[in-house]
């Protein structure tokens, strides 16, 4: 057995992961090369891509939005608009298929916000496999309704109490579930982190998107755009927008990650910018931590980018200058998400109204013979009552 | 010459008397850091052949509810590296137990590994268990435990192929930390590993003192694994007797009466 540390990205990546999660670990990683090369397993995933969950998703040219700003042509990604309202699917049809092909009847999932959580239950559900979800407390409470709807699904969602119970310690449970039993059960893990293989599985499923991006862009404009542009939390919708333009190195790939209140007060989770090298959940990335490497508390209005590390490749990405990453505190989230909302009629997630921020500040500035695609990777419905409650606005429905 | 690692020489002195060792455990600084120093003398008094401490972490993964808990309560007040050096350094005034620290690999990043392997040895800190470092990962810090003589203590799971546990046995030092069952730490009722089959394995590729951990709570699960190892490690029941006792001296008296009750099966 050769000794080296698998599944880097520069100096990020690899398996941090105790010795009882090593074997399912190795398991998956050679599942998962033998699914990569075998047509048929493309096969499939592309048909439940297609069939069930809506792909190709639309590349809309937001005419509205482009004239108002009155710089670079908007284009949006609409993965809004796949089942179940976010790009989580495109990650969890995967791996759900991979855990067909290993034999696991049961899977577990993290979650935060809980659009993770309801992918895998409706997966699960797809393929008649049992489910189970952790899922903060502190989360449980706030997000009700998605507990519910996983409920519906058929999936059992175990709150988590332990730490600041909120997703980083659902991703400690996940993973301490995982080691005592692993023989029977897959972890769909729902972001480009944790230990290796994860982070390349979770990418290669979600550059599904980039790769539609750059044929309808391609189609319509006949061009590749100048700046591809979106949310990172753990970053995989971002990873999945980015990954076919790494080569291209006119495209600016742009994260937006979560400033919450602002970067100079405690309660954000701008984990780019404020961050420093550390180890957490399998990985060596950017964390938030403490001067003792205890690992901090974050803040956002936004549950799903709510956590205190970053993807080990978005990392790399940042190490080498390939791509930027600049936080978008709540107010500037909250207001361009009313912005999408009455510009153009989409009502835009959370976390994904910080990219449309992003947007919104560098739009203006480019010419207008520039094209910007910003990565619409949910839909807002479920942020509806957040965002009211951030305006002051009551709303009851009993 | 360096001095011999206090983990060697305590299972050299063992094999000598065909004895096994009483490997306990608790976290550091739960409930305090004067406390808990009083109860690592209390337990090397009651028979404990080495201490495991536990550094408290935000993010203990391969932790059960009970050392969870224990991480939380640690973490209520100050604690950092620097004031456990400070503690272990007291410590060693007064035993020459073998101690070894159980901890994340973040807590390490962050010290700064040379500084911290650097702190290991002037405080007298024999070895350290890193959970989430397996082998895959271990040349971060290997050499680091080779210059001075912190010794990086192995894991094997039931799980571990038989190619990976010998590349493991290989380069193991100290000794190597036998996993009961799967899952994270924390008090089981009994125990479905073969461990006839594990052990002929790991004993084929080396002779490095092995030791049984997690779920071990009991005089009978000691009676009963003895004869497959060197050492058993008691972590969560000793971790819940602390917690247990009101105040600080029901805490002494509690983990002295579990830690003789777990040392009589093997006198």
């Amino acid at each position: 057995m050769e000794n080296k540390s698998k599944g880097r990205f520069g100096i990020y990546g690899g398996q941090y992961a105790p010795e009882t999660l090593m074997r399912a670990l190795n398991e998956l990683e050679a599942a998962y090369s033998e699914a990569k090369a075998d047509p048929e397993f493309q096969k499939d995933l592309e048909f439940y891509l297609n069939e069930y969950a809506g792909r190709p998703s639309l590349l809309y040219y937001a005419e509205n939005m482009t004239n108002d700003l009155g710089g670079a042509k908007v284009y949006i990604k609409r993965e809004d608009l796949n089942h179940t309202g976010a790009h989580k699917i495109n990650n969890v049809l995967g791996q759900a298929l991979l855990a067909r092909r290993m034999g696991k009847k049961k899977v577990i999932a993290e979650t935060g916000a809980g659009q993770h959580g309801v992918a895998a239950a409706t997966a699960a559900a797809l393929f008649g496999m049992e489910c189970e979800v952790f899922m903060g407390e502190e989360d449980t409470r706030r997000q009700e309704l998605n507990v519910f709807r996983m409920n519906l699904l058929g999936a059992k969602v175990t709150p988590v109490t332990s730490g600041t119970g909120t997703l980083k310690d659902a991703c400690n449970e996940a993973l301490r579930a995982w080691a005592a039993r692993a023989n029977d059960t897959l972890y769909l893990l729902g972001s480009t982190m944790g230990p290796h293989p994860y982070p390349t599985i979770v990418r290669d499923f979600q550059s599904v998107i980039g790769k539609e991006i750059k044929a309808q862009m391609l189609k319509k404009e006949g061009r590749l755009p100048d700046a591809v542009i979106a949310c990172v939390g753990g970053g995989s919708n971002a990873m999945g927008a980015f990954y076919d333009f790494i080569g291209d190195k006119s495209v600016r790939l742009i994260g937006a990650e979560a400033a919450g209140d602002g970067i100079d007060t405690e309660r954000h989770a701008a984990t780019m910018t404020k961050g420093t090298v550390g180890v957490l959940h399998g990985m060596k990335s950017i964390f938030l931590q403490d001067k003792s490497g205890g690992i901090m508390p974050v803040y956002s209005i936004s549950a799903g980018l709510d956590y205190p590390g970053v993807g080990p490749e978005h990392a790399a990405l940042r190490d080498s200058g390939r791509a930027e990453y600049y936080p978008i505190t709540d107010a500037e989230a909250v207001d361009a998400f009313r912005y999408l909302t009455r510009i153009e009629g989409i009502i835009p997630a959370i976390e994904s109204s910080h990219a449309v921020a992003q947007a919104m500040k560098i739009v203006p500035e480019m010419d207008k013979d520039k094209i910007v695609v910003i990565n619409l990777s949910g839909r807002g419905d479920k942020d509806v009552y957040s965002v009211a409650r951030y305006m002051g606005v009551e709303i009851n429905e009993k | 010459m360096k001095n011999k690692n206090r983990i060697d020489s305590m299972f050299e002195a063992l094999r000598e008397k065909d004895k096994k060792a009483l490997v306990t455990f608790l976290t550091f600084g739960d409930p305090n850091i004067e406390t808990s120093k009083k109860l690592v003398l209390a337990m090397e008094q009651a028979g404990a052949d080495l201490i495991e401490l536990g550094i408290p972490f935000s993010d203990p993964m391969a932790e059960g509810p009970v050392i969870q808990a224990a991480n939380v309560r640690a973490l209520k007040h100050e604690i950092n590296l620097d004031i456990i050096f400070k503690a272990v350094s007291e410590l060693r005034e007064c035993t020459q137990v073998p101690l070894v620290f159980l901890m994340y690999f973040n807590s390490i990043l962050s010290y700064g590994p040379e500084k911290f392997f650097a702190g290991c040895k002037d405080a007298g800190v024999d070895g350290v268990i890193i959970p989430d470092l397996p082998f895959e990962e271990s040349d971060e810090i290997y050499d680091l435990t080779q210059e001075y003589g912190v010794w990086q203590i192995s894991m094997i799971a039931p799980t571990s192929s038989e190619q990976r546990s010998k590349a493991i046995c290989e380069r193991a030092k100290g000794f190597l930390y036998c996993v009961s069952s799967m899952g994270v730490t924390g008090t089981r009722e009994n125990f479905s590993t073969d461990f006839d089959r594990m052990f002929a394995m790991l004993n084929k590729y080396s002779d490095i003192p092995k030791c049984i951990g997690f779920g071990i709570s009991k005089p009978e699960h000691i009676e009963n694994l003895k004869k497959y190892c060197d050492g058993l490690i008691v972590g969560s029941a000793i971790v819940k007797t602390i917690a247990a006792g009101e105040t600080e001296a029901d805490k002494i008296d509690g983990v002295k009466e579990l830690t003789a009750a777990l040392k009589a099966p093997l006198m």
